[in-house]
């Protein structure tokens, strides 16, 4: 019967190490997550959707889905030029450039926030710039995307650096041998290699982004139906002791974030499936 | 197109690739660069396709500079070792990939571009690939196909950079003969590196030896093979036996024998550097009327075309020889036999002055 499911393998340890690998996800994210279903199950189906599609809920989503789009958007751009950059050439001070790729990820996310909001806010030393251009940093949905950019770049960065390292130089010569100019060869032959990695990257940031609290609420001003993200929504349901409420919220969350994921690993297979192993 | 490269030099960091280094490719010439890693043909090569800026001297095209156009407008088809296909292109993408980059005033329609990958295809004899990506191909037809990419842009001139290199001999073997008849027919200048004498010597029309960012030899196979111009040279392209020796009325003193060197003249004594080519052997079971190295037969390895002997003499020096099958079947020797060895011909001699 066992030989029927697992191919032979001269590894030894399938089994033990499967069964850890199972027992591991369970204990720290499928448990926690049918937690949240269980005690959404305590409302009723109406007032399930009734809770989720409340205008302030319904507000709390677009704003931290649309937000977190965004800032991915950005990163996507940006994250890829500094990973290209770190890969491509050799300047002073390139590993202090590199170390600092991964500070969003190490600095605390409340430090972080409140650092960008005094950058940001009308009087501060970015934020006065923007007030004169007519936009609104701090407590703003601007606000909120560049505290999401700035959390969701190592993402980016990390997961394309090392596959733009593996990239063989020469496909760019014989591109340019070929007659194709600078764009064409980074249109053509370039990024379609790289995209399920940037793809991945991109993904990873938007995930991190939709969930991001700690940098985000200094910085949102939190005003209902304007500025109120939907993680910051839970905590004040919860802080209202409206349990069920709160895992409702995240129970839509989670349908949504798990769809849009789905569409990203899809979209993700369907480019990199031709790529090989050349 | 003829390709002229005029006092080039190239330096990276500290190491000089090229150093005032001219060089003359004809129009519809087969040329090879041959010499070990390090002498800087693949630089050569690199520089005439515009791929690194060269330091100091000229590239003609014809008679035009080429100095300030870039590897995209210069024309050539490059391939390389690691063919450096497009994996996320399928064999005819690639192939297409050319005429598809081209400014659309000059770019081929949709069906033309079609039928000359076709012919392509046909041409390196692998037309069910079209559909393929490079990673289901082996290294033959990898190397096959990154060919038919280099070939669909029409170049004027054809660089190949180790396109064998990667290959197994025996594929190697083949794709040499196929590159050779394909020249024959389209007569596209065509310069390619290898480090493979035996390659080399098989496959161009002329050979470049080159060593340490330097020409040291341009000439037929025929004339780089047999009256090489020194001792880097003859060492490079095939095997050869060397002794030291003193030479004296015409003989050369080795270990204490006189041997009859033919076509050797010497007027005062003094030490020298024989080079002798493993067939320039005779070996026999008895002396032979002039004087001969008495040798120990160590190992016969009769398999293939000719037979390989390696032998020791009295005194200690080692000889590789190769004689033929019907000069074996007369000698019958075997291991541990003794053998007298003499000289047919030399190939190269270096004088050294008399130490006094």
């Amino acid at each position: 019967m066992r030989e029927f499911f697992v191919k032979k393998s001269i590894l030894p340890g399938f089994s033990l190490s499967l069964g850890f690998t199972i027992f591991y996800l369970s204990l720290f994210v499928l448990i926690p997550l049918s937690m949240i279903f269980l005690k959404t199950s305590t409302l009723t189906f109406q007032q399930f959707i009734q809770v989720i599609t409340a205008e302030r809920t319904l507000a709390a989503y677009r704003l931290s889905f649309g937000t977190a789009f965004v800032s991915a958007g950005i990163n996507a751009v940006f994250g890829l030029i500094v990973a290209w950059v770190l890969v491509r050439y050799t300047f002073p001070g390139k590993r202090i450039v590199d170390a600092m790729v991964d500070f969003p990820l190490a600095l605390p996310t409340a430090v972080a926030g409140i650092a960008l909001t005094e950058l940001y806010v009308p009087t501060g030393w970015l934020g006065q710039y923007l007030q004169m251009a007519g936009i609104k940093g701090a407590f703003s949905p601007v606000g909120i995307t560049i505290a999401l950019t700035f959390i969701g770049l190592p993402f980016v960065v990390r997961t394309v650096q090392p596959v733009l390292e593996d990239l063989d130089p020469q496909i760019e010569e014989a591109a340019a041998s070929l007659g194709a100019n600078r764009w064409q060869t980074v249109t053509m032959v370039i990024l379609p290699v790289i995209f399920p990695a940037l793809l991945t990257g991109v993904t990873l940031a938007f995930a991190r982004a939709i969930g991001e609290y700690g940098s985000v609420i200094f910085i949102a001003g939190n005003m209902p139906m304007k500025t109120e993200i939907a993680p910051l929504l839970i905590m004040t349901k919860l802080e209202q002791y409206d349990y069920p409420g709160a895992t409702a919220i995240a129970v839509g969350m989670l349908l949504i974030s798990f769809v849009l994921l789905a569409a990203a690993n899809f979209f993700q297979w369907l480019t990199s499936k031709n790529l090989g192993k050349v | 197109m003829s390709i002229e490269v005029k006092n080039i030099y190239k330096k990276f960091g500290n190491f000089q690739a090229l150093e005032n280094l001219s060089l003359k490719v004809e129009t519809g010439e087969l040329l090879a660069l041959l010499g070990p890693s390090g002498s800087g043909k693949t630089t050569l090569l690199r520089l005439v396709a515009g791929l690194d800026f060269l330091d100091q001297g000229q590239v003609l095209f014809g008679d035009k500079d080429a100095q300030d156009k870039k590897a995209s407008e210069r024309g050539v088809g490059f391939v390389f070792q690691h063919y450096a296909l497009f994996r996320h292109m399928t064999v005819f993408d690639n192939i297409a990939f050319g005429m598809n980059v081209q400014p659309r005033k000059v770019r081929p329609s949709r069906h033309e571009i079609h039928s000359k990958v076709m012919e392509l295809l046909k041409l390196v004899q692998l037309e069910w690939l079209a559909d393929r990506y490079p990673w289901q191909l082996s290294g033959g037809q990898r190397q096959r196909i990154a060919l038919a990419r280099a070939l669909a842009v029409r170049p004027r001139v054809l660089l190949l950079d180790e396109p064998f290199g990667s290959l197994d001999a025996q594929v190697r073997k083949e794709l040499r003969m196929w590159l050779r008849r394909f020249h024959d027919e389209s007569h596209i200048t065509t310069l390619f590196v290898t480090h493979d004498q035996e390659e080399a010597l098989e496959v161009a029309d002329r050979i470049v030896v080159m060593n340490q960012g330097r020409i040291e030899q341009v000439g037929t196979p025929e004339d780089v093979y047999h009256s090489p111009v020194n001792a880097f040279v003859l060492n490079f392209l095939g095997n050869v036996n060397f002794f030291h020796c003193r030479l004296e009325e015409g003989k050369a003193i080795i270990g204490g024998t006189a041997l009859d060197v033919p076509g050797l003249d010497v007027d005062k004594p003094h030490p020298a550097k024989l080079y002798v080519r493993p067939n320039q052997f005779k070996i026999t079971r008895y002396a032979p009327k002039g004087s001969a190295l008495k040798a120990l037969v160590e190992y016969v390895n009769p398999a293939g075309t000719i037979v390989k002997i390696n032998m020791k003499t009295e005194t200690g020096e080692r000889i590789y020889a190769e004689i033929s099958q019907d000069e074996y079947k007369n000698l019958k020797i075997v291991k541990l036999e003794q053998v007298y060895v003499s000289l047919k011909d030399v190939t190269y001699s270096e004088h050294l002055h008399n130490i006094p």
